[in-house]
């Protein structure tokens, strides 16, 4: 059952991405383009996703269960460090250089073409990087 | 370049939001998709099927899409070269910095995490100082 839960909120979460325009790179890359021809289009994505999340998180303790029984799992780390920052740094540098974040990008790898699988390819690479980096206690 | 389209994203975003509101009050689980696809292999045991499954959600959702409505363009703008940079950059600034798009710009934010505050306000101004750099200052006009 659970399972099956996360496979549909895989679902609407993927078809919210393409009906908000975000699976577009070039839509994405006019949306942080400001000095140019801009298209504010995804701050409405976010506005919208934010509307309903306000009230998904509202009112959680830090010992709430979820329906399934499961605990519900907030990030426990409040800390705003350098780890946090230069994460961001590279993450943004990315994201403007192609257009792509990692939830389009997966949602795009049946439909949007051999491109798609170079930069999601790139994308686990980097994460398996990171995974090592940490196992190895470079991190 | 592209249209505005403000009803129809914010209607994707109210989706989004939805998977988000499914994920923490049924499962119990922030929906980032870089943390979730990147514990994929990583995590635990019994910590792999549900990721597994939104994952296969995420990856299917354009097929489910293509029934109701024809499919938008997917443009790649940037070269393969730079693809893969990018993708690097993505994958490994994303789990260095404990999220993405999704778990810091609207599960953090959504949860008034000051923490995901930054981290959001720090990757939208490096992304748009990068595509001023590419567009404005690297290539004329």
């Amino acid at each position: 059952m659970n399972g099956v839960i996360a496979l549909l909120a895989g679902l609407i979460f993927g078809l919210g991405l393409i009906v908000g325009g975000m699976t577009n790179p070039a839509k994405v890359l006019a949306f942080l383009d400001i000095a140019g021809d801009w298209d504010p289009s995804l701050a409405f994505v976010m506005a919208g996703a934010i509307a309903v999340g306000f009230f998904a998180f509202k009112n959680i303790g830090q010992h709430s269960k979820s329906w399934s029984g499961w605990p519900i799992q907030l990030p426990a780390t409040t800390q705003i460090d350098a780890k946090l920052v230069i994460g961001a740094v590279m993450f943004g540098a990315g994201w403007g250089l192609a257009g792509f974040c990692p939830g389009p990008a997966v949602a795009s790898v049946l439909t949007g073409g051999s491109q798609v699988w170079m930069f999601v390819a790139s994308m686990l690479a980097g994460m398996g990087l990171y995974t090592l980096a940490v196992r190895r206690g470079w991190l | 370049m592209t249209t505005f389209t403000p009803l129809q994203s914010l209607f994707g975003g109210l989706l989004i939001g939805f998977s988000t509101l499914l994920m923490i009050r049924l499962l119990g689980k922030i929906a980032g998709i870089s943390g979730i696809v990147g514990q994929l292999w990583s995590a635990p045991k019994g910590d792999r099927a549900w990721r597994a499954a939104f994952v296969l959600g995420l990856v299917l959702s354009p097929l489910l899409y293509a029934l109701l409505a024809p499919l938008p363009q997917t443009q790649i703008m940037a070269s393969t070269p730079w693809l893969i940079v990018s993708g690097l950059l993505v994958g490994f600034g994303t789990r260095l910095g404990s999220g993405c798009t999704s778990g810091h710009g609207v599960c953090g934010l959504s949860r008034l995490s000051l923490r995901s505050l930054v981290a959001t306000l720090t990757f939208m101004a490096v992304a748009m100082l990068v595509v001023w750099l590419v567009r404005h200052v690297l290539v004329a006009g």
